[in-house]
């Protein structure tokens, strides 16, 4: 179950905007998102690096702007690192703020590494003359075994 | 009249809809959900630049970038610069523009009174991020019913009053999702940043009021 708990039904919603027409919509909305990600995180990064002068703020802003994308895209461990991030910046817990901001580094870039993995998988089927069956995302050994069928 | 001319030479008439949000992401996305339900879309950034796309930001004599009468906006509420919030009023106190439904879009931290006060301001409806395709279908079949019922308008004046009790009372199923999940994450309450307002001066209305101020607004 390699996807299983990293996205939600967000993400489902998003396959659904896709068609023949606009066959790279959703790698195109995560690609966007991971971009945010890393800008984001950048930015929190310096504005948690000295101890004594934390910007918690624009840490909060930060953390605001990254559960909001990782929402909309589906992405819920991000999302849920997110939630207890802001918690972490709500009582100025810098220790727990460079966490999180660890996690949920570690966990976009994960989340990234599997997406790549499916749609390199979709591109195979699709090019053996397949089609991409419509799945629960969190019951994605479905697809891996229709991929084998597929041969 | 705001909503555009339906006797247009195409078969279905094409909303235009201008969507203000300040994520990139949110911005695609919405920008998607509204092409797939058949709107023409325009995205901004940020309020100050959907109202010089309106043409609302001072310049006296501009008629703004537009190139299409606007059907409907759709808003983030909490942006830096001018909230969502603050875009709807202004919208709402210019001549030019106060018919042009608005939606506020939110995430589920924000808190009932603010979600009334939008409604109070004259926001059409509120919806709850992140924002489905589901959503979009109901406030566009919306929408297109308002239309018809303002094209109706001289012919029946009862239309106009039913439509809006049909509103009222109808599931609303963002508005009260977010209420419910509003109240059971109650503890993040107005932090420091700069996107939520203090609502703090604001009375807590009962339902029956909040209905009296929507009617008494539209039939001002």
């Amino acid at each position: 179950m390699f996807l299983k708990g990293f996205l939600d039904n967000q993400f489902s919603e998003l396959r659904k905007l896709q068609d023949e027409g606009t066959p790279d919509f959703v790698a195109e909305v995560v690609s966007l998102f991971f971009d945010d990600c890393a800008k984001l995180i950048n930015n929190m990064s310096t504005s948690l690096e000295r101890p004594e002068n934390v910007d918690f703020k624009q840490v909060d802003s930060g953390v605001h702007q990254l559960k909001g994308s990782s929402s909309s895209v589906g992405a819920r461990r991000v999302k849920n690192v997110c939630i207890s991030f802001k918690e972490c910046c709500d009582v100025q817990n810098r220790e727990g703020c460079l966490r999180c901001l660890q996690q949920v580094d570690y966990e976009y870039k994960m989340l990234k590494t599997k997406l790549q993995d499916l749609f390199n998988l979709e591109q195979q089927i699709l090019q053996a003359g397949g089609t991409i069956p419509q799945v629960d995302i969190n019951e994605t050994d479905t697809l891996l075994n229709f991929a084998n069928v597929q041969g | 009249m705001a909503v555009r001319d339906l006797s247009s030479s195409s078969s279905s008439p094409e909303l235009h809809v201008l969507a203000v949000d300040d994520s990139f992401v949110d911005r695609k996305v919405i920008e998607r959900l509204l092409r797939i339900s058949s709107c023409k879309v325009t995205t901004v950034e940020s309020g100050t630049r959907a109202l010089q796309y309106l043409g609302l930001d001072g310049d006296k004599g501009s008629s703004g970038l537009k190139d299409l009468k606007v059907n409907l906006i759709v808003t983030d509420y909490s942006m830096p610069g001018l909230t969502g919030y603050e875009l709807l009023k202004k919208i709402k106190e210019s001549s030019a523009f106060r018919e042009i439904p608005v939606v506020i879009m939110s995430s589920e931290n924000i808190q009932p009174r603010i979600q009334h006060r939008c409604m109070t301001e004259g926001a059409e409806d509120f919806l709850l991020k992140p924002v489905k395709l589901a959503d979009v279908k109901r406030l566009k079949e919306l929408i297109m019913r308002s239309g018809q019922a303002e094209e109706g308008k001289t012919k029946n004046p009862c239309t106009k009053r039913i439509l809006q009790d049909d509103i009222d009372s109808s599931p609303s199923s963002s508005s009260s999702s977010s209420s419910s999940s509003s109240s059971s994450s109650s503890s993040s309450s107005s932090s420091s940043s700069s996107y939520h307002d203090d609502v703090s001066s604001l009375d807590d209305d009962t339902p029956s009021s909040k209905r009296m101020k929507l009617e008494s607004r539209v039939h001002d």
